[in-house]
This record gives structure tokens, sequence and C-alpha cells, in this order.
């Protein structure tokens, strides 16, 4: 636990250092709070912006930062240091992961203060959110360790990161992209944060998000036993 | 814990393949507590390797090795805290000042900040404890590393050659904090391709070429015995250079010289360890 927590403690000193992580968390709820605020159009359903910023928070702040922090410690040979100081792989990543999600929860915070829900809707919303960062934090680790350096991670990241939260959009224009998109989990988290506050909770979002985080976690170790942090 | 009679670190047939390349040849080495142990050998010679295999980074083909009569296959997270590991290739944070780098570590081992400025201190860091990391001279930055080594007070330390490219000031005083730790009773084990710096620290030298140990022993030790010239070298007043060869008549001659005034300085020529390198390999050191 105390090696989860030296992680933890070094990368939040690090939020405000680290530009390019701290533009992850930041960029979607500062262009929720404007957005939600500026613009007004006939016809637009309620907190549009809100609820379609929370999707591509999901698909792309965890992944990127998760990624950039494992890669960076890569390439600069501080996460070798790490290892040789008792701090265990899954520590690392945990410590890593808890950061990520617990920032992106602050963000989460904004995109449901920003939709109006109920408190019940509002827990519901968050937990939603949850699984949804959890998923993209375990791609953003696979990616990482997969990379040999940043620009590896960046190049890597940023297709796999378009996919994820450009998808439920796409999927809005075009039927075909729509069946495809349903068995990814962004779509999922997308359908289950239109549904609060208009009927029940249907169980195949669900497990379609719980499969999706299986098959991740497959990957994850698949690759882990494959890389390590070489 | 080890007793002062067992060897620090036993290496015992070490294998170690890449591919078709043998990296490290059936490697036996003993090293004693309390001393500097010095591993020679130009780039590619297997020396990161070895430590790699020694703290547990990287498995060997063949052969054991132990620290602290703990083989270096078991070695567990709690293992580390008794040896302090600086790689060539180690990072430090650049974003994080001196003093959050040695902080990341000294939370990892329940060490308070007290002694972070303590170790700062000992490696002339303390007046730089705020400065970030990236701000830092190279130089420093090593100091840096090896501040990371002595926070945790390792009765072990494996340092991959701690002086490279850095200018011969610094060297040096990198060179003084290692026989500091020497003094405490510490095992050194480094590794370099500088002679100059084995010859200084070592107790022991071992040199590697190939992925095999070509010679060992004390450095003055290894000098003499590749002496094979035994010579005399004056440098004359008028700037000329005199070698005179070990005989019946050299204490003669070298009376005359001296008598005449002619001798500004005088030296024999044994060998350094780069010339008894280069008469066993072919090679140079570096």
């Amino acid at each position: 636990m105390n090696n989860i927590a030296a992680v933890f403690v070094k990368q939040w000193k690090d939020t405000l250092k680290n530009k390019t992580v701290l533009i992850q968390f930041l960029m979607f709820p500062a262009m929720t709070l404007l957005m939600e605020n500026a613009v007004k159009l006939d016809g637009m359903p309620e907190h549009f912006f809100a609820q379609l910023f929370a999707v591509m928070f999901v698909g792309m702040a965890p992944l990127t930062s998760t990624s950039a922090i494992i890669a960076e410690e890569k390439e600069q040979n501080t996460l070798r240091a790490l290892m040789m100081s008792n701090v265990t792989p899954v520590q690392y990543l945990l410590g890593v992961g808890f950061y990520v999600w617990l920032l992106c929860m602050a963000g989460s915070v904004v995109f449901g203060l920003c939709s109006g829900y109920s408190a019940q809707d509002f827990v519901l919303f968050l937990s939603i959110m949850a699984a949804g960062l959890l998923l993209s934090i375990l791609l953003g680790a696979i990616i990482g360790i997969w990379s040999r350096n940043q620009m590896a991670a960046t190049s890597l990241t940023v297709p796999v990161m378009m996919v994820f939260s450009f998808l439920p959009m796409l999927a809005m224009f075009n039927e075909t992209i729509e069946k495809v998109a349903e068995f990814v989990y962004s779509q999922q988290i997308f359908l289950l944060i239109h549904q609060i506050g208009t009927a029940k909770l249907q169980g195949k979002p669900i497990l379609i998000i719980a499969a999706n985080l299986l098959f991740a976690i497959g990957i994850f170790l698949m690759v882990y036993r494959k890389k390590r942090f070489e | 814990m080890n007793t002062k009679s067992e060897p620090a670190i036993t290496i015992s047939g070490i294998t170690m393949t890449f591919g078709e390349k043998q990296v490290l040849n059936h490697i036996d080495l003993s090293i004693r507590q309390g001393e500097i142990f010095g591993l020679l050998g130009p780039s590619g010679a297997g020396k990161t390797t070895l430590i790699k295999i020694l703290t547990g980074q990287q498995k060997a083909d063949a052969g054991y090795s132990a620290i602290n009569g703990i083989c270096s296959d078991q070695l567990k997270g709690s293992d580390y805290r008794q040896f302090g590991i600086m790689m060539d290739n180690f990072g430090v944070y650049e974003r994080f000042s001196c003093f959050d780098n040695l902080k990341i570590f000294a939370k990892i081992y329940h060490i308070g900040n007290e002694e972070i400025y303590k170790t700062l201190e000992q490696v002339g860091l303390k007046d730089a404890a705020k400065t970030p990391a990236s701000r830092l001279s190279k130089g420093m930055k090593s100091r840096l590393r090896l501040a990371r080594v002595f926070l945790i007070n390792p009765s072990v330390l494996f340092l991959d050659e701690p002086t490279s490219g850095l200018d011969p000031a610094t060297a040096e005083e990198i060179q003084n904090l290692i026989f500091n730790e020497r003094r405490k009773g510490k095992t050194i084990f480094l590794t370099t391709h500088n002679m100059t710096e084995a010859a200084k620290l070592c107790d022991h030298v071992a040199l590697l070429h190939e992925g095999s140990i070509v010679e060992y022993g004390e450095p003055e030790e290894i000098c003499r015995r590749y002496n094979h010239q035994k010579r005399l070298k004056l440098h004359l007043m008028n700037g000329t250079d005199v070698e005179l060869p070990h005989t019946n008549e050299t204490g003669l001659r070298l009376a005359e010289y001296f008598s005449k005034g002619l001798v500004e300085t005088i030296h024999s020529t044994e060998p350094n360890l780069e010339t008894v390198f280069m008469e066993l390999t072919g090679k140079g050191l570096s």
C-alpha cells in the first residue's frame, strides 16, 4: 500500500508540472463549462455538450494520460529505478491508474453538474463514467507498456483514442458505424448516459462494457507478459 | 545477514548468450565485504549485463550468483533495501526538484526528510535541493543519481559507469564520494572503462574482454605482473627523455646523471591497466 501511495503522490506532485497530461484532464471539463453556458441553439437536446464531451473525455483523457505517463517513465528510465526500489509493476500500475482515475472522476463531476442531474442520477452518471474511465486507463496502460518511448506511445494513442472517443458521435450519422459501435464500450457509455433519467437502465450495455473490460484485461496480460516494462 | 568472512558477492559460472553472441562466458568472481571491486572492459564487453544478472534484472543462461548470500534469481522486493543500484541509464525525474526526486524513494523506504537533506549535503547538492533536475548539469545529475543510492544506506552498491561522460574535476568528486562509502564499510561493485579511475579506487579489478575475464587482481599487482620491460624514464633539464633498462649498471648511470645535475624528473615505466588490457586482448579499453 505504501508503494502505491508513493507512486500516487509522485504523480500528484507532477500534475501541475506536466502540462501534456494536465491539459488532458482540463480540456473537456473546461470546454463543457464554456459551451454549456455560451451556446444555446433551438432544437439542441438539453445538456448536449456536457453529455457529448463526457463520452469524448472517457475515450481520450485517461487513455492519453496513462500511456504518456508510462511511456515517459520508460523512456527516461525512471521506471527501472522504481522497479529496483521495491516497487512491483502491479503497485506502479495501481498508483498511476488510481491517480488518473481520480483526476478524471473530478472532471466527471463537472460534466455531471453541468448535466443538471438529480442526486440519484448524478451518482449513476459517475458510476457509468467510473467504469468507462477504468477501461480507458487499461487501454492506456496497454499502449504505455507496448511502446518503447513517448513518440511511439503518441503514434499509437492518437488513432486508438480517435476511434473510442469519436465513434459515438459518428454512429449518430451512419447506420453501419452504429452497428459496429454497438460492441464498443464508449458507445455503450454514450447510450447509458442518455438513458439516465429517461428509462430503466438496460442490462445489454453493461454486459458489453463488461465484455470489453474482460477483453482489455486479456490483452493487457498478454502485452505485459511479452513486454513487461522493458 | 552475512558474516564478515563470507563474500558480499559470489559469482560462479555465469554464462549469458544473446542470440548467437556469448555475452558472458563462465564468469567466476568472489568479492569481499567492504572492498571496491572494479569490472573493467570496453563498451559491449558484458559489464552491464553482469550487473543486471547480479541484481536480478536479468536471468543468466547458466551459473549462480548471490549478494549477501541471497541468490540473485530469488531476490525479493524487500531485499533491494540492502543494495543500491545506479545503472548508467537510470534517469531522474526532470520536472522534480532534487529534494522531490529523493522524496519519492524516501517514501518507499520510510525515510524522513532529515535524511534526505543529509544525503543531499553528502553529495554536495544541498543548495540545489529546490532546483528542478532539468536545470542540473550532467555532473550534478550524476550526484543526484548517486544520492538516490546513498539515501537507503545499502550495504552493497552497484555503480555502472558512475563517472562516464563527466569532466575530470566532477569525476574526481564522484570518485571521492564512492571512496567515502568504502570507508564506511560498504561493498562497491563498479564498472568502468576508465583505467585511471579503477587503479585509483579499486582494491581488486577484473578485466573483461568479450564476455571472459582475462585478468584479475589488485591493480598495482597486475601492472607489476606485466612489467616486462623494467625501465626507468628520465626527463632531462635540456628537454630530452632517456630510458634506462634495469641492469647492473643502472645505478652507476643514474648517479652520473644526478651528479651532473641533468635530471628534471624520474619515473619507473610499469604498464598501466590500459596497456595490460591491450597486451592481453590487442584492443583498448575505451
